[in-house]
């Protein structure tokens, strides 16, 4: 064993001829400095859960992350409830583990699909969304940029009641106005009224409607093709799995002599962490222990800038119209002006092409209209 | 039963009447009309199969399961025929699909309200006649099964307006869906509060406390109203347990057994509503509520005139 050791290289480094020991640079070492400077700074994650009262979103949550988030919370009568609009309340919780800290926001939104009618009663929630993103949008585009907060919401999950056949109109409205401004992971709530054969005609029936509607939920991202076959394995039955079927508790039971948290029944014990009970420890992996990472990227990388370019584009048609030289924010920002200028003569060949179509359109039907 | 002072010599045998009704009712049979409401996938359609141990619902008669949520609410009456012990009864189970689940439910308690009120109406119209038929086919609602669903929190808004309005037009008995998602304390929990909110809103379930006609009877109903709303579970499959064949929902953890006791609430409801109170449903509606709605009828408008069997009906609502 050299010295190399000291970086703690996942690399093999050939040790055994000197001409390869001069070879070696060192910067393979990079991922573990990285990850030793990110657990100094620590993590932050927001996630938001939505679906109506009673779908158990705040026992799944205390599960997932062995907190007791809602221990003063007061729950609304039907009378009391009759007025009441979504709201929208976050709950920050520092957690941390073999060293490693995460500063966990939680996004609830209460009072969602309670009324009697309930139109649009998600624009709040995509409100919400967008602020997170403005705020991001102006904080980066501004001067100081040193502690920027980073609200935007990661992670939507969205709980599905158990009762129905598959999706209502309201999730599938829900998921429709959402699919491009936040990631959504869709599951089965309170999964233990089911059989397993009334589970598995659910999610058939729910993947089906997906599909149908064109919802776009949060995809996993496709396995490295190195990757060993053991690992491509869980993947694709993680990926069969979805949605996922769920259950939390936040009380320990007794069962087959272990302490576990669960519910008792009279017919018998449902263990949260059972695997042939539910799928919570599967969703409790894929969205902390090997997913996390992924939807905080595919937030910045691919909603976040859908925002951005959208925001630009209709500054920019505001600005041609108002014909004005100077704008409230600095448009553009300090970063690779090309982009920006290319994405921009982008967008306007588009709507060029685009006003072509129409004039080429009503040329025809005039033509047609003469004959 | 004895008069005042005279003292029976020997036995005369009126006792015996009870014997002719119970051969008459045999022969001629009843009807009995039951509604189902509630959103779907609570189970409506699989607790009347278990109710009354036959594949009496609509999802059973052949339709197909719709697999879009119609627009609005629907009304669908399917009729069957069950004997038991020489008794005949024509069973008819009224299902209301659409019920609470569009996004904008305003208002989707009104086609129930009007199905209900055109069959007082069409009863009326009958007995209002010159030439009566000698037996007036009922179709009257004689029980509206309301389904909560079991959040576990406390009842939805649309529980409540629906259950104000309706439950002076109509017997209310309501029942919360699908108890094997809660466990027994939850249950208790949420029973408490469910039951605190009907008595806020003012909501009178069946059986009413204004109906109790003595004693006995308000001790009876006492007890059955402080148990409910009961929480069922239904089922039309049989698994083996213990030796024994029972109804029940088998998962990884167990066998919900339909009809033990200390799994849900079941056989009470099924004592209470057709072991018990069957007949009292059906007196309750016609006595009480039919007669409510006639005598709104014969006030408005200068009361109805009789009419011929050959008129068309015309039922403005």
């Amino acid at each position: 064993m050299t010295s190399n050791i000291r970086y703690k290289s996942r690399i093999p480094v050939k040790t055994e001829e000197n001409a390869e020991e001069k070879q070696y640079v060192g910067f393979a070492t990079l991922p573990n400095q990285v990850h030793r400077k990110s657990v100094k700074k620590g993590f932050d994650f927001t996630l938001m859960v939505a679906g109506e009262s009673g779908m158990g979103k705040s026992t799944l949550v205390n599960s997932l992350f062995l907190t007791d988030l809602y221990k003063d919370r007061k729950l609304l009568n039907a009378e009391e409830r009759i007025n009441q609009t979504v709201e929208i309340i976050k709950h920050t919780v520092d957690i941390e583990e073999k060293g490693v800290k995460l500063k966990l926001t939680i996004v609830d939104t209460p009072g969602f699909g309670d009324a009697v009618n309930n139109n649009e009663c998600w624009k709040p929630i995509t409100d919400y969304i967008d602020q997170q993103f403005e705020q991001y949008f102006r904080d980066e585009s501004g001067l100081n940029r040193k502690n920027i907060q980073d609200n935007r919401v990661h992670c939507c999950l969205y709980f599905i009641p158990p009762f129905g056949h598959g999706l209502r109109p309201v999730d599938v409205e829900f998921m429709k106005a959402l699919h491009e401004k936040v990631n959504i992971i869709p599951l089965i709530a309170k999964a233990d009224c089911l059989t397993p054969n009334e589970i598995k005609k659910l999610k058939d029936r729910i993947r089906e409607e997906i599909d149908k509607f064109g919802i776009k939920v949060y995809q996993f991202p496709e396995c490295d093709s190195d990757e060993d076959e053991e690992f491509k394995q869980l993947d694709k039955e993680l990926k069969e799995c979805t949605p996922f079927a769920v259950i939390g508790s936040n009380t320990v039971v007794e069962a087959r002599g272990q302490r576990v948290r669960g519910r008792l029944y009279p017919w018998g014990i449902v263990e949260v962490e059972n695997q042939s009970h539910c799928d919570f420890v599967k969703l409790r992996n894929m969205l902390i222990r090997s997913h996390m990472h992924d939807l905080k990227d595919v937030t910045c990388d691919v909603h976040y800038e859908n925002y951005r370019a959208q925001c630009i584009q209709e500054m920019t048609s505001k600005l041609a119209q108002d014909n004005r030289m100077e704008s409230p924010i600095p448009i553009l920002p300090l970063s690779t002006p090309d982009v920006e200028t290319e994405k921009l003569i982008k967008m306007k060949d588009e709507e060029l092409k685009r006003m072509q179509e129409m004039l080429n359109k009503m040329q025809q039907q005039m033509h047609d209209k003469d004959q | 039963i004895s008069g005042s002072g005279s003292t029976l010599l020997g036995y005369i045998g009126i006792d015996t009447i009870i014997e002719q009704m119970r051969k008459k009712t045999m022969k001629t049979g009843f009807d009995f009309n039951i509604m189902v409401v509630g959103h779907s996938g609570l189970g409506k359609s699989t607790l009347v199969n278990t109710l009354f141990k036959s594949q009496v619902s609509r999802k059973s008669a052949g339709w197909a399961r719709d697999d879009k949520i119609p627009k609005t609410v629907d009304i669908k009456a399917v009729s069957h025929v069950l004997e038991e012990g020489g008794v005949k009864m024509k069973l008819t189970v009224v299902d209301t699909p659409g019920f609470g689940d569009q996004i904008n439910n305003d208002n989707c308690w009104e086609p129930i309200s009007k199905y209900i009120n055109e069959q007082y109406e069409k009863f009326l119209k009958e007995e209002v006649n010159i030439t009566r038929k000698k037996r007036i086919p009922d179709t009257r609602v004689h029980c509206c099964l309301y389904f909560i669903s079991p959040t576990g929190h406390s009842l939805r808004q649309l529980d409540v307006e629906f259950m104000k309005r309706l439950s002076h037009s109509v017997n209310i008995i309501p029942v919360i869906a699908k108890a094997d998602t809660m466990t027994i304390e939850e249950r208790q929990d949420f029973k408490q509060r469910v039951r605190k909110e009907l008595e806020m809103g003012g909501i009178e379930f069946y059986p009413q406390k204004e109906f109790d006609e003595d004693m006995e009877d308000k001790s009876d109903n006492d007890k059955i109203r402080e148990a409910m709303p009961f929480a069922v579970v239904g089922s039309d499959k049989e698994y083996q347990v213990n030796g024994k064949r029972v109804l029940g929902r088998k998962t990884a953890w167990g066998i919900v057994e339909v009809e033990n006791p200390n799994h849900c609430e079941f056989a009470q409801l099924r004592d209470f509503l057709i072991r018990s109170h069957l007949q009292d449903l059906k007196e309750v509606t016609h006595n009480i509520h039919y007669e409510t709605y006639r005598a709104k009828r014969l006030n408005e408008n200068g009361g109805l005139h009789p009419i011929s069997s050959n008129d068309t009906q015309e039922s403005n609502l």
